[in-house]
């Protein structure tokens, strides 16, 4: 009995020790995102339509840059970058802590802009010399 | 991003928009605009490119130096090319230098080979996705979005112009996307003829080889250039209206 009440207690203390990660919704089980907002409050929307519609702003303006030639649209993937590009590593990608990356590994949504467009906010790339 | 006044940012980049205008204010509100053709205008935020346009480009091959490569560097640094693949045939060819020889005397002339910016594109005539496909103003481009890496249009393609990214990238430049599983070819610069500036290769040629402009506007440098001097269409049999012209071959 003795040695129980002991088990017990020192269960007890390392829940209190360690600490509490964040959680998504009331008495959700999952973990939240680590989402830096790097500079608040410029965005082209509020952070609730951001969150819904992003994919589709981005969708519809690639197409009528790509096709139509238009520039200088609100939404667009390379002021996203500059914008959200974390200050410490200067990129929206990286293991859970990238503006983009974070939030997409915890949606599991996979995110394949970075295949072609360059994640680094201010990248000037250098040619090779034959 | 070490710019962090974003006062400061608006400003640059509003002086840079007049600069690439080539506006002179006089006074407030009231403009002098420069008439020189080397800078086409920046087109404003928000519109297409207009079908009134025709880019294109003239390339005197009789002032091409042999030897001299800083058309291919520049259009390398200019768009991120920069993977050197174990096998070089690998390697993306936006732009190359050719050498012509007359087996007769040994004449020797060089010139930059790229797309030709056909108004009637194979290319985009064999493309089963839509992806390759002409702008409005003549300019031949392959949105990756809807490539499928299918690699027709390079067999289409008469000049070999396109290429087949083979690699994975890192080192893209943010205003030209690139990356492995597409095809790719010169965009005659799209993202700097939009700002109002003139590709990369006309730009830093060392011989002034190469001039840029509208071949629709008949005050252009370019078609002064066409309707004074006898320049050529490379195969012009096959008809296709081709956007880049030689002169001297």
């Amino acid at each position: 009995m003795k040695l129980l009440r002991i088990l017990a207690t020192l269960l007890f203390a390392t829940a209190a020790v360690s600490p509490a990660p964040t959680f998504a919704g009331e008495g959700g089980r999952t973990p939240k995102p680590t989402v830096t907002i790097e500079t608040p409050g410029k965005c082209v929307a509020p952070a609730e339509e951001m969150r819904r519609n992003h994919m589709e702003m981005l969708k519809h303006q690639r197409d009528r840059t790509m096709r139509a030639g238009i520039r200088g649209e609100p939404a667009s993937l390379n002021a996203c970058i500059e914008c959200h590009a974390s200050k410490k590593t200067g990129t929206v990608l990286g293991d859970g802590t990238g503006f983009c990356q974070s939030c997409h590994e915890y949606a599991a949504v996979k995110l394949d802009c970075f295949e072609c467009h360059q994640p680094k906010a201010g990248f000037k790339a250098a040619g090779v010399k034959q | 991003m070490s710019n962090t006044n974003p006062r400061r940012a608006f400003l640059a980049a509003a002086g840079a928009g007049v600069a690439g205008l080539g506006f002179t204010a006089i006074a407030p509100g009231l403009h002098l605009m420069a008439v020189g053709e080397a800078n086409a205008a920046m087109r404003p935020a928000g519109t297409p490119a207009s079908p009134a346009i025709r880019w294109g480009l003239l390339i005197d091959a009789s002032k091409c130096a042999p030897g001299c490569n800083k058309c291919v560097e520049a259009c390398h640094d200019e768009n991120g090319i920069s993977e050197q693949l174990p096998d070089p045939r690998q390697n993306s060819q936006w732009i190359r230098k050719i050498e012509l020889v007359d087996r007769r005397n040994g004449r020797t002339t060089t010139l930059p080979m790229m797309c030709q910016h056909c108004a009637k594109p194979p290319c985009v005539d064999v493309c089963p996705t839509g992806a390759s496909m002409k702008r409005a103003d003549g300019i031949v481009l392959v949105d990756r979005h809807t490539c499928i890496g299918c690699r027709y249009c390079m067999m289409a393609c008469p000049y070999k112009a396109r290429s087949f990214v083979h690699a994975p990238l890192t080192e893209q430049n943010p205003e030209v996307p690139r990356g492995k599983g597409c095809v790719e070819s010169c965009t005659l610069c799209v993202h700097r003829v939009d700002k109002g500036q003139q590709p990369a290769c006309v730009e830093k040629c060392p011989e002034g080889a190469m001039t840029f402009g509208d071949l629709n506007d008949p005050e252009s440098a370019i078609s002064k250039r066409i309707a004074a001097a006898n320049t050529t269409q490379v195969r012009s049999d096959l008809r296709l209206d081709l956007g880049v012209r030689y002169q001297g071959i």
